[in-house]
């Protein structure tokens, strides 16, 4: 270790966007009452998603750029906007030189174009030959930078002007664990003054739901069992609308410009690797102990409803009281670990769920692969927002 | 210990291993062979039919012995093949990768071959496409497509491959990928979390879609009748990339943590320079200022002037816009001494290898600086008039070389630069 000295790393600006609809005061007021939001089955018969509470995207978004954006990257730009605006950090200067981190999977698919494919393979056609012929006439040509990963950071860049860096972090919910582990690291190590980070997911699509029925992930109830208690049909997650995106900022940088704080990211650590047996549960409690979270410290679960990957959590977690984000909002892969710590720093500032907390934790297992805990801390009186 | 510290204070960042596989072969010393010796990879296509599309040519590589064949699979064949060779170099134990993983690889989707199966399996109480593959999925869970079409997952077979420590990062910034991935190794090390970092890039992704959908941005070369002619970097009859394959690896290491199990340092990783653009999806500002701050801000980071900089890996992808915004923005850099610095483009013999290409070029870069030669941009026959550089041409050319700039853009205004420098 050469580098020594390790700056203390704020929230200075939240975004959020789901079904509870947009902003800090509504998302926090909605995992109090800790009710699913936004249910529908409309078009998923039998599966059931959160979402959107659909804003009204001209505030964020102007009507040339909507039109070259499919859901997930007008969610994902939308609450970009929405996280500079309450960090006060639209300015561009700032802009020119902030760094970005976005945590993406891949856009939606033409499903029409995809349907009518297999169907004409159906009714006896070529494979071979009816791609080929459908492909180049039925695809709309922008489609793809509709679709590719990092086209959600690049629409931030253009819409809002965001270019001191960027990159986009791949890797179901891995990635937006990845993104705000790097984004802390950078600016506690100093490499970085103030960060955009987070990540965006579009939970209404077939074309998703598919990825994850095949995994054998999805619940199969009507979405309004608790995370915490889903077993049988009801196991595994709904997939949920969700845009969560944070501005992380040195002590030093805030101040300077005088920008408020939720309060600060005091560790975020991940982990990786197999599940067999007690291995999942053992990385998570040195996770635990490594971010240093209190045997009392309350925590935000972004976990999946997967019975086993929850007693795996709950095992980490030993006592702490916890609350599962996945039961309101839905599963947001990439955007979930996002959320949870943006909920936490939500609950920080003003609390509602957890009474009178000055730390909160945040936990992530991904379905498949993946986990992170992360330890909020509330800041000093007159650092606070 | 002060020695073991750049000019900025940090830990210098030293390259210990390499490895390549591309349409010219498998490993560095074939790579290196063919690539000095001009030759192109570029063919026509054989893994799917082409009939009715515009593009029928590109680099897949086609050695790898897949089965059964897919994209990430292919990509993680590639991937594993360029670590092991660059582990192996470096002198790591095998399974023990003493850092974490930073793999850019391509977003990879389910298959046409996947959803005509999963409809084949569906019941007939449905009729719309993804209707049937969902009542199919419910019927018999596929956790083998599920893995295979995790965006997670080449970077959970290399760490499990390889034994590379923490969560793996995969990254994608378009077709400047395999260069963020070394710069988040590069980064990784000078914070201090890591004695070494494993930085790979990886493409597999030639399928029937991937092709229509770069045609139909008209992205792509499509002069199909000579295909090892078509990738021509700065000629004047240049008309787009040629889509290829393949896989770049680099182990990094703190020069401390190289010196001290007495690894042989291959170069010296100097900096890194990024800025984003915000111009346009797939084009870039008019004036180049982001790829000039880019570019500006790599040779900062190294702590070199354009004078010291003797030959740049060009992004160089043959198509029209690139190449000229390539142009102008390094004159805008380095003045008229632009003319005089011999320049490059491997893509002019291995095509574009989209998500790799960074990491690719960054080993050939490394490779330029240990042999004191620079591959030849191959189809340099008709030069184009509004890019006068010094583009090395016809044979590889012999030069000192103490220092390497490595450019590498992406669409989504993605630009990242990189500066390698001669081992001591």
């Amino acid at each position: 270790m050469s580098s020594g000295e390790r700056k203390p790393v704020l929230i200075t600006g939240i975004g959020l966007l789901s079904a509870a609809g947009e902003g800090g005061d509504a998302h926090r007021a909605a995992l109090a009452a800790g009710k699913p939001l936004g249910l529908t089955s409309e078009g998923f018969v039998p599966y059931t998603v959160h979402a959107l509470n659909e804003p009204d995207w001209s505030a964020q978004i102007g009507r040339r750029d909507m039109r070259q954006m499919e859901p997930w990257q007008r969610i994902g730009t939308y609450v970009a906007g929405l996280a500079l605006d309450d960090a006060s950090a639209k300015d561009d200067e700032l802009l020119d030189r902030m760094d970005m981190i976005v945590a993406a999977g891949g856009g939606e698919r033409d499903i029409e174009v995809d349907n009518t494919i297999m169907d004409d393979v159906r009714q006896g056609g070529d494979p071979e030959v009816v791609v080929n012929e459908r492909l180049p006439n039925d695809l709309r040509p922008t489609l793809f930078l509709a679709q590719l990963s990092n086209l959600l950071a690049g629409n931030i860049s253009i819409v809002h002007k965001v270019t001191g860096s960027s990159r986009t972090f791949m890797g179901e919910e891995g990635a937006g664990m990845s993104a705000i582990a790097t984004a802390h690291a950078r600016i506690s190590s100093g490499q970085s003054d103030i960060m955009l980070v987070g990540g965006a997911f579009n939970g209404e699509r077939e074309d998703m739901l598919l990825l994850f029925e095949l995994g054998n992930v999805l619940s199969h109830g009507d979405g309004t069992v608790p995370v915490s208690q889903r077993e049988g049909k009801d196991a595994g997650f709904h997939l949920g609308s969700v845009g969560a995106f944070l501005v992380l900022e040195s002590a030093d940088h805030a101040k300077a410009r005088g920008a408020n704080a939720y309060g600060e990211l005091t560790a975020v650590k991940a982990g990786h690797g197999g599940r067999d047996g007690s291995a999942l549960a053992d990385r998570l409690s040195g996770l635990v102990v490594d971010s240093n979270i209190g045997a009392d410290v309350p925590v935000l679960s972004s976990g999946t409803g997967l019975p086993d990957l929850r007693k795996a959590e709950q095992s980490a977690l030993g006592d702490r009281p916890v609350r599962h984000v996945g039961t309101v909002f839905g599963h947001s892969v990439e955007a979930q670990f996002p959320l949870a710590v943006a909920l936490a720093a939500l609950e920080l500032q003003r609390s509602a769920t957890f009474d009178g907390a000055t730390q909160i934790g945040a936990s992530a297992v991904g379905s498949w692969r993946s986990e992170a805990v992360a330890l909020l801390t509330k800041v000093k009186e007159g650092d606070a927002r | 210990m002060s020695s073991h510290l750049d000019h900025l204070g940090r830990p210098i960042v030293v390259v210990t291993g390499i490895g390549v596989v591309s349409s010219l072969g498998r490993g560095c010393a074939e790579n290196w062979t063919k690539l000095t010796a001009g030759e192109s990879g570029i063919h026509s296509i054989s893994r799917f039919p082409t009939d009715g599309l515009r593009t029928t040519m590109a680099g897949t590589v086609d050695f790898m012995d897949v089965e059964p064949m897919s994209a990430p699979a292919l990509s993680f064949a590639l991937a594993k093949t360029a670590t092991q060779e660059a582990v192996d170099q470096a002198g790591i134990s095998a399974g023990d990768f003493p850092g974490p993983l930073f793999l850019a690889a391509p977003p990879v989707e389910m298959e046409w071959q996947h959803r005509f199966a999963l409809n084949a399996d569906a019941p007939d109480s449905e009729s719309e496409g993804y209707k049937r593959m969902l009542a199919a999925a419910r019927e018999k869970k596929r956790q083998d497509l599920f893995e295979l079409f995790q965006f997670g997952t080449t970077a959970d077979q290399i760490t499990e491959t390889f034994g590379t420590k923490g969560l793996p990062i995969s990254l994608s910034t378009a077709c400047a990928s395999g260069a963020t991935a070394v710069q988040l190794g590069v980064e990784a090390i000078r914070r201090g979390d890591t004695g070494a970092a494993l930085c790979v890039g990886t493409d597999g992704s030639v399928m029937t879609e991937s092709l229509v959908r770069f045609s139909l941005l008209s992205a792509l070369s499509t002069q199909n009748e000579e295909p090892s002619k078509a990738s021509k970097p700065f000629s004047k009859d240049r008309d787009g990339f040629v889509m290829a394959e393949g896989a770049g690896a680099l182990v990094l290491e703190s020069l401390e943590n190289a010196k001290a199990r007495g690894a042989n340092i291959l170069a010296v990783l100097k900096g890194c320079g990024e800025k984003a653009d915000h111009f346009h999806r797939t084009r870039s500002s008019p004036d180049g200022s982001p790829v000039i701050a880019a570019v500006n801000r790599a040779l900062e980071d190294a702590g070199v002037t354009v004078d010291e900089i003797d030959t740049i890996n060009a992004h160089g992808t043959s198509t029209p816009e690139n190449d000229r915004m390539e142009y102008n923005s390094l004159h805008a850099v380095f003045g008229d001494r632009i003319h005089d610095v011999p320049i490059t483009s491997n893509k002019s013999m291995i095509g574009h290898t989209l998500t790799a290409a960074g990491a690719i070029e960054a080993v050939v870069s490394v490779m330029t600086l240990r042999e004191g030669l620079i591959p030849p941009t191959i189809n340099y026959t008709n030069p184009d008039p509004d890019i006068p550089m010094d583009v090395v041409h016809g044979e590889a050319r012999s030069a000192p070389v103490k220092t390497v700039l490595s450019n590498s853009f992406g669409f989504g205004g993605q630009n990242a630069c990189l500066v390698f420098g001669a081992a001591e």
